[in-house]
């Protein structure tokens, strides 16, 4: 394979006593459905947020597209075209899904009035529109408040978000964990169509067929290190909770050694 | 709602939102209604006597200063904030700035000295609203302690620095005899002011980046932050903004009354808190209008005024004001709550 889109090389936080990163890595291709699994508390959230930018790893490397980068915060990996679609979908319910699309990159009105910060709530409108109608959402009123929507339209408009700005990687956090069947497929075939635009779509769930079923590979953390990746196709979810649980470790020296390099994958 | 995401759901307009659905979804629109009812109350049971060109003007005057705090505020109950300071910053940059009148020619002063005393009252609530603000950002303390150190601290500094007697000659004559008594049009400046903040507050609330953010995280400040909002920064800007319009409203005291009236505003916040709050403005932030306030302080206003003129005594304005604010509380929670379950 070509070289890795988004790389981890030895990412270490601890919070407190508790080390949630012993040297992570993690790797993932453009144009590829990579889910992140792992047991609870094996530090799949922490990872994500420094991959994203929410947090500062306290050693460690992150490169994007070959070079090194490092996040200054989650704005800072929105303009790198990194974006988040939060398990809590991380949006303002008394704002209209235009608004939420825009939400801290409003679109401003030409001239005078856009340096007073007059918004084009118009553009926004049409734009979100369009963006909604790619994903295959028609919203009955756009101008509605998002509290008003349905827990599978507030979704949609969350993925919408990440995909209308993504231009690299997208991060989804169980994003089909609050849904019903008819809307979980829905959005794994969104999952889909947005890697196949050549964006990496970063899978978190917790739901091992549905993430054989999407995804191209998978990267399994355990206790604060990758202890896996594996090929979706071929491999079962027997193998998966084997890699989670430990009776089955396929990418680790020894379990005492220190941080590792992302090398010994290869 | 059926669960469809991504279903194609209907297009074009349906039952569900025709518009007199659509008409009783506006807040403002039930305050409104309770505002014009009282008006039409009034003008029936004393025809010829309410409803006079009098009766509106004084209305509008008494409401003036508590329309320009109540814009204020309304920004700072969106971001799910509180500021019961307001009453004593005003009297603190009325203090400040007619301290400074009256060593600058005292009643007589010239027109130089009245532009530094307005620029000293603005000046004083901006930095002590900023302050506030800056408090309430670091997310320590909570607002309604650190405006309530706020109160104390502002009203205890103008009594110090007064020792606690209204000081004479605080206003010019020339401030008193512009915007404090004169009109523009045959309508008192004090409201053509009031207007023009509550106009131009209320667009920058409904249509600006500004009022976005300030609705956005009042709605929910950790989406606002992940949208790369920068919510401490936002939260100063919005009680700075109170804190001038506290000055501001020192300015119209002054120019309105002549004196600092420093015993005179222990319960403005209550009062303008309660405008905001009737004017749909939700207490728990994300949600309310300018328009909403606007409403919210002429219904008190009307009432005090409506009961003199009927005879009744005014004391019942407290009263009913008191049960239509527990009501409007109470049915914004109703909303809230048949919105989650929808």
């Amino acid at each position: 394979m070509s070289e890795p889109l988004l790389e981890a090389r030895g990412v270490v936080k601890q919070f407190g006593q508790v080390q949630a990163l012993q040297g992570a890595d993690f790797t993932a291709f453009a144009g590829e459905v990579v889910a992140l699994i792992g047991d609870n508390g094996a530090g799949k959230s922490t990872l994500v947020n420094v991959l994203s930018g929410v947090i500062a790893p306290d050693a460690g490397q992150l490169r994007l597209g070959g070079a090194p980068v490092r996040f200054a915060g989650p704005a800072d990996a929105r303009r790198h075209g990194v974006e988040t679609v939060y398990q809590d979908l991380s949006m303002a319910p008394d704002l209209d899904a235009a608004a939420n699309l825009y939400l801290g990159r409003e679109l401003l009105r030409g001239g005078l009035l856009g340096r007073l910060g007059v918004l084009d709530r118009t553009a926004m409108r049409r734009e979100a529109v369009k963006a909604f109608a790619e994903l295959g959402v028609t919203l009955k009123e756009v101008t509605a408040p998002v509290a008003t929507l349905s827990g599978g339209q507030r979704q949609s408009v969350a993925v919408a978000r990440a995909v209308a700005f993504a231009n690299r990687v997208i991060f989804m956090d169980e994003p089909t964990a609050a849904l019903g069947v008819v809307q979980r497929a829905r959005v794994l075939e969104t999952v889909r169509r947005v890697a196949e635009r050549g964006i990496c779509v970063v899978l978190i769930s917790h739901n091992m067929p549905e993430v054989l079923s999407v995804a191209d590979r998978i990267e399994v953390l355990r206790l604060g290190r990758r202890v896996a990746s594996f090929a979706a196709a071929g491999t079962t979810i027997e193998d998966l909770v084997g890699a989670m649980t430990g009776s089955l470790d396929q990418d680790r020296p020894a379990p005492d050694t220190g941080a590792r390099n992302a090398e010994d994958l290869r | 709602m059926t669960a469809t995401t991504g279903e194609r759901v209907e297009q074009g307009p349906s039952p569900a939102v025709s518009w007199p659905r659509r008409l009783a979804g506006i807040s403002e629109l039930w305050t409104f209604l309770v505002l014009a009812a009282l008006v039409l109350f009034f003008s029936i049971a004393a025809p010829g006597k309410f409803f006079t060109t009098y009766d509106l003007t004084q209305i509008a005057v008494n409401a003036a200063i508590y329309l320009v705090l109540g814009v204020g505020m309304t920004y700072v109950v969106i971001t799910a904030g509180i500021d019961l300071s307001i009453g004593s910053v005003l009297v603190l940059a009325a203090v400040a700035a007619g301290e400074y009148n009256i060593g600058h020619g005292g009643a007589a002063a010239g027109w130089g000295t009245v532009a530094c005393c307005v620029l000293i009252a603005l000046a004083v609530g901006a930095g002590w609203g900023a302050l506030q603000g800056l408090l309430v950002a670091t997310g320590k303390v909570p607002p309604l302690i650190v405006t309530l150190g706020g109160l104390g601290t502002a009203l205890g500094l103008a009594e110090l620095a007064t020792g606690g007697q209204d000081p004479a000659g605080a206003a010019a004559a020339n401030l008193q005899n512009t915007l404090g008594f004169g009109k523009l049009l045959g309508i008192p400046w004090l409201v053509v002011l009031a207007a023009g903040v509550t106009l131009v507050f209320g667009l920058v609330l409904g249509g600006t980046r500004f009022g976005t953010h300030t609705l956005a995280l009042g709605s929910n400040p950790a989406a606002a932050r992940r949208a790369g909002i920068r919510v401490g920064r936002h939260l100063v800007q919005v009680y700075a903004l109170m804190g001038v319009l506290a000055g501001l409203g020192a300015v119209m005291w002054l120019a309105s009354y002549g004196t600092t009236s420093i015993a005179g505003h222990a319960t403005d916040n209550l009062k303008v808190i309660t405008a905001v709050v009737l004017g749909g403005t939700s207490l728990f932030g994300g949600r309310g209008s300018v328009l909403g306030t606007v409403i919210g302080v002429f219904i008190p206003a009307v009432l005090t005024t409506g009961l003199i003129v009927i005879g009744v005594q005014q004391y019942w304005q407290d009263v009913a004001v008191g049960i239509v604010l527990v009501a409007a509380v109470y049915v914004d929670q109703l909303r809230r709550s048949a919105r989650e379950r929808s």
